[in-house]
């Protein structure tokens, strides 16, 4: 007798002047289902637009807590940033994690080249590229600059040597240590060479960068909970006669909730945005000066920029900090709210 | 409608606020509820809408035991009560038809379906052409009728005011317990409590009196 419903239903259809579109039979039931469906959207698309609406009435305010918000998320992310460029730099360095192997003097041509196809053929080698002993003393003679004098010497000093390329990735330098050691252990080789321990010490440098902003990011991430869900707890508090009147009216926490969790993804989302905007602000200021950088190394560098994905990552989870950081404000005070 | 079969009411700092108290209001019918203050008459009202929950005795409200009500089914319950509060209570930074469409858009109704009922209802307490105003804009007369207007909205077929008119003036006392009237005469149980003894004098309804938590006097007259 309560619902609406239930007493259409207990009471004969001739007394029951229809209101509204009900009846009996599976299809309009369907429709009905549709159109509560249509309804729950438009619902949620006018609390969407009334929290925002909220929050632009108090420009200034809401602009302090999205600052807040974009600064604590530029930091992690620009750190990130920073790290993916430093990681394209270490790509173009690729071709110098390379392996000399330096044959035994002793050898003939036909020897060194079966070494050299013997080298080629392991798994883990890309490519192999064979310097003879004359060519290595031309090379050194065109670029050493003591050219006359070599021309002094009986024979030739230097060995052959094999320019070995590892196949595997270059972020991966305990396969090319397992490769060097594979190569040293080759009979015929006098020694087997990787210069490369400063690009294993970058590597390490980068993952504990990456350690870092993941560190940062946790930390800064629970900072922008902690704001959104004292911005939330403090709008719940000065709406809290409003909400003990819609409580009495009927009010389900569900309906109460709701434009407080849209206030928590506006924030996030906002301040996602702001982060988005210092980020590529920074960028932009620091590209010329990084561009000036790389012309003196005589290289070029492109400054990567967040891509459309991360982007759209960057808004999504700002998003979803704000909903987390209202849920929390509104589970802890909301239901301290009861009409007394 | 209303039924109390020997209902106490001890809040936590022990003061008893209701006690053993039994009456049975029919559906259809029009009570006032009245009594000193500190009587009661907040406390009977605070049972009814499951604001609170009775220590002793069985509340039944429209053949519901209350105490079978949980928590998260009592927002669906009270659509059913129409709640009129002395100071109104009114959301001041809406318009006179949001206020109104509250309980409407609460329920999940549609919005062709709000317009209509919502006008239904303004025109009933005769603000129609206020609709569009701010509560602040309107006398407190006015307001009172606005917080009518949105307790009738939904067709409650119980209908609650705790001191209605409390804040207004003989003439507009006069004039808001005439429109509880007319909700009565449509068949809607009505029960409000007052302290205004001379105003539900004149009124030929019944009459409960509280005192210190005990029923002292039930006229019908």
């Amino acid at each position: 007798m309560w619902l609406k419903k239930e007493r259409q239903q207990s009471q004969p259809a001739a007394t029951n002047p229809p209101e509204g579109r009900r009846s009996e039979g599976g299809a309009s039931r369907g429709v009905m289902a549709h159109s509560r469906f249509k309804h729950y959207v438009g619902l949620h698309r006018q609390e969407a637009k009334e929290s925002l609406q909220r929050l632009l009435v108090a420009p200034l305010a809401s602009l302090m807590t999205w600052l807040v918000i974009a600064v604590a998320l530029t930091l992690p992310v620009g750190l990130l940033v920073f790290l993916q460029n430093a990681q394209q730099l270490s790509q173009e360095w690729d071709d110098a994690a390379q392996i000399s192997v330096y044959l035994e003097q002793r050898l003939d041509e036909q020897q060194s080249r079966k070494i050299a196809q013997h080298v080629q053929d392991l798994e883990a080698v890309r490519e192999v590229r064979y310097i003879s002993p004359e060519q290595a003393l031309q090379d050194f003679k065109n670029s050493s600059g003591f050219g006359d004098a070599l021309q002094y010497l009986n024979e030739n000093p230097l060995p052959a040597v094999l320019v070995v390329s590892p196949r595997i990735d270059s972020a991966d330098l305990q396969s090319t240590q397992a490769l060097l050691a594979q190569l040293r252990a080759l009979p015929d080789i006098e020694q087997a060479q990787l210069d490369l321990q400063w690009v294993d010490r970058l590597f390490r440098i980068m993952a504990l960068g990456q350690r870092m902003a993941l560190i940062l990011g946790v930390l800064l991430g629970v900072a922008v909970l902690l704001v959104i869900g004292n911005t939330v707890r403090l709008a719940i508090e000065s709406r809290r006669a409003e909400i003990v009147v819609v409580k009495l009216v009927g009010a389900t926490d569900a309906f109460v909730r709701r434009p407080f969790l849209y206030m928590g993804i506006w924030y996030g989302l906002g301040g996602g945005l702001l982060a988005w905007l210092m980020v590529n602000l920074v960028l932009v200021w620091l590209s010329g000066l990084v561009t000036k950088l790389a012309e003196a190394y005589n290289g070029e560098f492109d400054l990567l920029r967040i891509g459309l994905l991360a982007t759209l990552l960057l808004w999504l989870a700002s998003a979803l900090l704000g909903l987390l950081g209202a849920w929390l404000a509104v589970g802890r005070h909301l239901h301290k709210i009861e009409p007394k | 409608m209303i039924d109390f079969e020997q209902v106490s009411k001890r809040y936590e700092d022990g003061y008893e606020a209701l006690s053993e108290l039994s009456f049975h209001v029919a559906q259809g019918e029009m009570a006032f509820l009245t009594g000193h203050s500190g009587a009661g008459k907040s406390t009977l009202l605070k049972l009814i809408m499951l604001m609170e929950r009775s220590s002793r005795g069985k509340v039944t409200v429209s053949g519901r035991d209350l105490a079978d009500i949980k928590r998260r089914k009592i927002p669906y319950y009270r659509r059913n009560i129409g709640l009129v509060f002395q100071d109104h209570q009114l959301l001041f930074d809406r318009n006179v038809f949001d206020n109104v469409a509250l309980p409407l858009i609460i329920s999940g109704a549609q919005p062709r379906e709000i317009g209509r009922r919502v006008r239904a209802a303004l025109d009933k307490v005769g603000l129609l052409s206020k609709e569009k105003l701010l509560p602040l804009a309107l006398s407190g007369g006015e307001q009172q009728r606005i917080g009518i207007a949105r307790a009738v909205v939904n067709k409650p077929a119980l209908l609650l005011a705790d001191e209605p008119t409390g804040n207004l003036d003989p003439e507009l006392s006069a004039e808001i317990m005439t429109l509880f009237e007319q909700f009565n005469q449509v068949g809607v149980t009505v029960m409000i409590a007052t302290h205004d003894l001379s105003l539900i004098a004149r009124m030929k309804h019944r009459i409960l009196m509280l005192q210190q938590g005990r029923l002292i006097s039930d006229e019908s007259s």
